[in-house]
């Protein structure tokens, strides 16, 4: 059977792709983050998933105002790398595990969560950031990617209550797959930042700092924040932070929180890292 | 106007709501096609024919040519699709951040690196109104 091991929750700032891709990752403003993940990167390396499962959202790359899915699943055998108006990044097409996100698809429904099914999906730095933080640039990516992509762009956007139990069904989902695979979700985005308006640029450490607790002593709190709240405190864009609350749904509810890294500022953004490992 | 929705007392913030979707839908997809580099080329060589293309109001196709970063949100444009017009003219997310906040970019900037806007005093709009 398949078993989900670790969840990893991590901030998908582009500038930190585009700051790895420009060889900059040694400088001052930079180095700090990309040491912020060197336990991580030795740790992904010695877990050795065979599948990680990436929950993302999509930054009008794949998905513009025509089609708007809540929650969609990526099916595909391979995924091209979406040029976001400054030519697509110089990193590795991702590839899939259509049978596991078929299954995932099929289980999901059945549980009656609706997924929209997506063959044909570019993925932007949503997903590629997170990636190249935990491997680094390699050739290849060293195992299949299932994208799992959440609507937090255009309200109304799901509850983070939704989210949560998405990811006890896509434990579930995972947990039926008659297959050894051993299995890392990643939850990502975040964590406070404001992009637009003339409160551009708000930050807050408090609120960020409460929600790594509560992402292992009390999950369930953090499924009550209601969308207003994540807009007040957390600034506009921090909405995507209910996408680390299917990561969590789909771990057991007793964690060992492993790793935690911490960082203000990527361009605008907080930046946050946890690693959460289910108990063997 | 009183307000309708709980999150319009946000001080500088656009929600991108079922209302600024439903309006901005036209601004936004034309922004989306400035992803073809040929569409970034026909926008450049002239901006307000390819505009005109649009079935947007002409208050939406002004503040696109005035680059009136936060006048697209308030006709509907969402933040990730205006984006693509920052692209086009070669500018940064965190310089069209600066310009929306209504500083310049160093001072942007230095802001985030002292750990960004914090959200004492940024929560109402009452806030900013005493405030001045």
């Amino acid at each position: 059977m398949a078993r989900i091991t670790a969840g990893i929750a991590s901030s998908h700032v582009p500038a930190i792709g585009a700051a790895l891709d420009n060889g900059k990752s040694g400088e001052p403003y930079w180095k700090p983050i990309f040491d912020g993940y060197a336990h991580a990167k030795e740790w992904i390396a010695k877990e050795k998933p065979d599948v990680c499962i990436v929950v993302y959202n999509d930054h009008a790359s794949t998905f513009s105002l025509d089609i708007i899915p809540t929650f969609a699943i990526g099916c595909a055998d391979e995924f091209g790398i979406a040029d976001e108006g400054w030519g697509p990044r110089p990193i590795p097409k991702v590839k899939g595990h259509p049978e596991l996100a078929w299954h995932i698809a099929q289980s999901a429904v059945q549980d009656e969560f609706d997924m929209t099914i997506v063959n044909r999906l570019d993925v932007d730095h949503g997903l590629t950031v997170p990636l190249s933080l935990m491997f680094g640039q390699p050739e290849e990516w060293p195992c299949p990617i299932i994208p799992v992509c959440v609507n937090v762009v255009v309200y109304p956007v799901p509850t983070g209550n939704r989210c949560y139990m998405l990811g006890k069904a896509i434990r579930k989902a995972v947990e039926s797959f008659d297959k050894d695979l051993k299995i890392v979700i990643f939850g990502t985005g975040g964590m406070s930042h404001q992009l637009q308006g003339k409160r551009a640029g708000l930050i807050n450490q408090e609120f960020d700092k409460h929600f790594l607790d509560n992402l292992t002593k009390d999950p369930i709190a953090l499924t009550k924040i209601p969308h207003l709240e994540y807009l007040v405190e957390s600034g506009s864009e921090g909405i995507e932070m209910v996408m680390w609350l299917i990561m969590r749904g789909a771990l057991n509810d007793e964690i060992d929180e492993t790793h935690r890294f911490y960082h203000v500022p990527a361009s605008n953004c907080a930046v946050g890292h946890i690693i959460l490992e289910n108990r063997r | 106007m009183g307000i309708s929705n709980p999150y319009d007392d946000i001080p500088g913030t656009f929600v991108f709501d079922v209302e600024r979707a439903r309006r901005g839908y036209h601004l936004n997809m034309f922004c989306m096609s400035l992803m073809k580099p040929e569409n970034r080329e026909e926008f450049k060589a002239d901006q307000r024919a390819t505009l005109d293309k649009w079935p947007m109001t002409e208050a939406q196709k002004q503040v696109i040519l005035d680059r009136d970063w936060n006048g697209m949100l308030e006709q509907g444009g969402n933040i990730y699709f205006t984006a693509k017009i920052a692209a086009t003219d070669g500018l940064s997310f965190q310089q069209i951040a600066a310009m929306m906040s209504g500083v310049p970019q160093p001072v942007y900037a230095k802001m985030m690196l002292d750990g960004g806007r914090p959200v004492e005093g940024n929560r109402s709009k009452s806030e900013w109104e005493n405030n001045g």
